[in-house]
């Protein structure tokens, strides 16, 4: 009974006044952002980390948080009613939810999506709480080489699991941990790669790097592409799901959400590949899956549950361990970071109330989300007829005053600028940036563990191999790797990304 | 023997880790590498840099001489909105601070806004005006961030 005793302290603190209202800013900004195709959560939680600064940790925390599971809510809407993702982890909804949609059941597919996001957000934020303590007394017990491991696993992991080459994957990530290394070297005091430039002793900014590779890269994108929209929400149809819709969509809801808690857990995984594995799954159960496509309820059920029980469940390594398994944890550990708070297991203990609240929150913030987006859904519509000519100057302006406000710096928006040249030359290259950012996280923390983990074995490598735990690790990096060679699997694998 | 470059996407993706790979591992040298056990500043870099020059060389001989069949050339880059977003937001890096958040929010929606194929300039003005107006409200006085709305 000491999780519900924890929970209820989370509960106290996450219901004051002031965290209901910046859960609600949060979950309100996620699902706008959401429903705006061209604009994802990474670019804004980046955007908005200056400004919670002042804040209390736990509402800048619970606000930030919010913006990423609401962001799953909202990028269903512009799938289902526009054929266009409003987020990457929305991909899959287009497919069943704009043919919904098409045959004027567009209510129904929102509705769906909404109840059943709710129920996988509900499942996921209590599996957080059961499993994080747990872990984090596991990860107590880890020094610094089952750190190095643990870090390689998770690189290893997002390797895996990323959509795209796999090689070109880890050289990206290699990128990621050479950028991460540009400053001051904590060991020897050293300037490195800085060319003399002061502004960059401290490193690249973490706002300034996913700021470029994430927003102005894919604002000029987008640009070149141009702009296609297949709007249908003339008749959108009873938002509440028919006893038909309910008795075939809670099997796969079901199934969803355990998916995307499991992958959510994984790094590298998160919202994007639990829907596209909730999909695939649902696909292959069907007893008819020439339905899918043509609007088959279940092919927006599951991955909408999914996407956003993998969206929460991937807290779970951030919070206990300290490592972010994808690219917006990564942005959390930066808020943290801001507020002093170093993430990892003794967050639970030394900083309670944060914890429990943080997750309290996210129940809460669900919550709220399905009272935002089935009455208010009209809003939401109106707000998918703005045109994206004068979306994205308002967009770069949030960009620009995000990354200025940090430091007073011009030459750091300068610096961004250089990083959205570079997203946009890894677009063309067919580069996923999201490893690299992971790498760039953990590249300053696996240097230093690294060479920790050698101080106290004395210069012996083997220690990674004689460590039990450390061992077990890089075993299970090692498995993952094999797994993938395994050429049926590898054909899985492309088949799950090729879905769209 | 005649080869063919299979992709040429991979095959300047290649091309890039190679070089940023050699350049950093050229840079590295400057520091110093100490021992495994004691490392220096330098170790860390180069073992990266010397991984990524090794993958780089793998990507690049690959997409030489692996036959695919979905050989992918690399789509023209579109110098429009590169330049013009580009340009907007450093117009506004070097101007907020000495002429103030609405002439540099003004700046940065024309000339961005002037990426977009067939723009407006009647609804640029106009969009200029509103997110100036919204910049100066929401940002200096509701955040309270550190922006002067005027030239100081």
């Amino acid at each position: 009974m000491e999780l519900l005793s924890q929970l209820s302290q989370g509960f106290a603190a996450a219901l004051t006044f002031g965290n209901i209202a910046y859960c609600l800013v949060g979950v309100t900004l996620g699902t706008l952002i959401g429903v705006l195709p061209g604009i994802g959560p990474v670019a804004t939680i980046a955007m908005l980390l200056p400004a919670t600064y002042g804040l209390p940790p736990l509402s800048a925390l619970i606000m930030l948080a919010g913006i990423y599971y609401g962001a799953q809510y909202g990028g269903s809407t512009s799938a289902i009613l526009v054929n266009l993702p409003g987020e990457s982890s929305s991909v899959v909804t287009c497919l069943d939810g704009h043919a919904m949609a098409r045959q004027g059941r567009a209510g129904a597919a929102l509705g769906i999506a909404a109840l059943g996001s709710f129920f996988a957000g509900s499942v996921a934020t209590l599996i957080i709480a059961v499993l994080a303590a747990p872990l984090a007394e596991l990860a107590l017990k880890f020094g610094p080489a089952e750190y190095f491991s643990l870090m390689v696993l998770g690189l290893v992991a997002a390797v895996v699991l990323a959509n795209g080459s796999l090689i070109k994957a880890i050289a990206m990530i290699i990128l990621g941990l050479l950028l991460g290394l540009v400053g001051t070297d904590v060991n020897s005091g050293v300037e490195r790669f800085t060319f003399g430039i002061p502004e960059l002793s401290d490193g690249f900014g973490f706002v300034v790097v996913s700021m470029g590779l994430f927003g102005i890269a894919e604002i000029i994108y987008n640009l070149e592409k141009g702009e296609k929209r297949d709007f249908f929400a003339t008749r959108v149809g009873g938002i509440w799901p028919s006893r038909d819709d309910f008795r075939q969509s809670w099997k796969p809801v079901l199934r969803g959400t355990t998916l995307g808690s499991i992958l959510g857990v994984l790094p590298g995984g998160g919202a994007i590949l639990s829907s596209f594995a909730a999909y695939t799954l649902e696909k292959r159960l069907a007893e008819d899956s020439s339905r899918f496509g043509k609007g088959a309820i279940e092919g927006v059920a599951a991955p909408e549950a999914a996407n956003n029980a993998g969206a929460q469940t991937s807290f779970i390594p951030l919070l206990t361990l300290g490592i972010p398994p994808n690219a917006v944890m990564a942005l959390m550990v930066g808020a943290m970071m801001i507020h002093g708070i170093v993430p990892g297991p003794q967050v639970m203990t030394e900083r309670p109330e944060l914890f429990w609240g943080l997750i309290a929150s996210m129940w809460i913030g669900n919550a709220l989300l399905v009272l935002l987006n089935l009455p208010l859904i009209g809003i939401w519509i109106r707000l998918l007829k703005v045109p994206y000519r004068l979306l994205y100057p308002a967009i770069l302006l949030f960009c620009c005053v995000g990354v200025y406000s940090v430091n007073q710096s011009a030459l750091e928006v300068a610096f961004t600028v250089g990083f959205g040249l570079l997203g946009y030359l890894f677009i063309k290259l067919d580069c996923e940036p999201a490893p690299l950012l992971l790498g760039f996280v953990l590249g300053p923390l696996m240097e230093e563990n690294l060479r920790r983990a050698l101080l106290l074995a004395r210069g012996d490598a083997t220690v990674f191999f004689t460590r039990p735990l450390s061992l077990g690790l890089l075993v299970g990096a090692l498995l993952l790797v094999l797994i993938l060679v395994l050429p049926k699997v590898r054909q899985t694998r492309e088949v799950a990304f090729q879905e769209d | 023997m005649h080869i063919r470059i299979i992709s040429r996407q991979d095959f300047l993706a290649g091309l890039f880790f190679t070089l940023l790979g050699a350049l950093v591992a050229a840079g590295s040298f400057k520091y110093a590498m100490g021992t495994a056990m004691r490392m220096g500043p330098g170790y860390f870099p180069l073992t990266l840099a010397a991984l990524l020059v090794a993958i780089g060389l793998f990507v690049l001989t690959h997409a030489l001489t692996l036959d695919r069949a979905n050989a992918q050339a690399v789509e023209p880059f579109a110098l429009r909105p590169i330049t013009l977003v580009a340009a907007g937001v450093l117009i506004f890096a070097f101007t907020v601070q000495s002429f103030g958040l609405i002439v540099a929010t003004i700046g940065l929606v024309t000339v961005s806004g002037v990426a977009y194929q067939g723009f407006r300039w009647s609804e640029l003005a106009i969009l200029g005006a509103t997110l100036s107006v919204f910049a100066v409200g929401v940002f200096s006085y509701g955040l309270s961030l550190p922006f002067q709305a005027l030239p100081v």
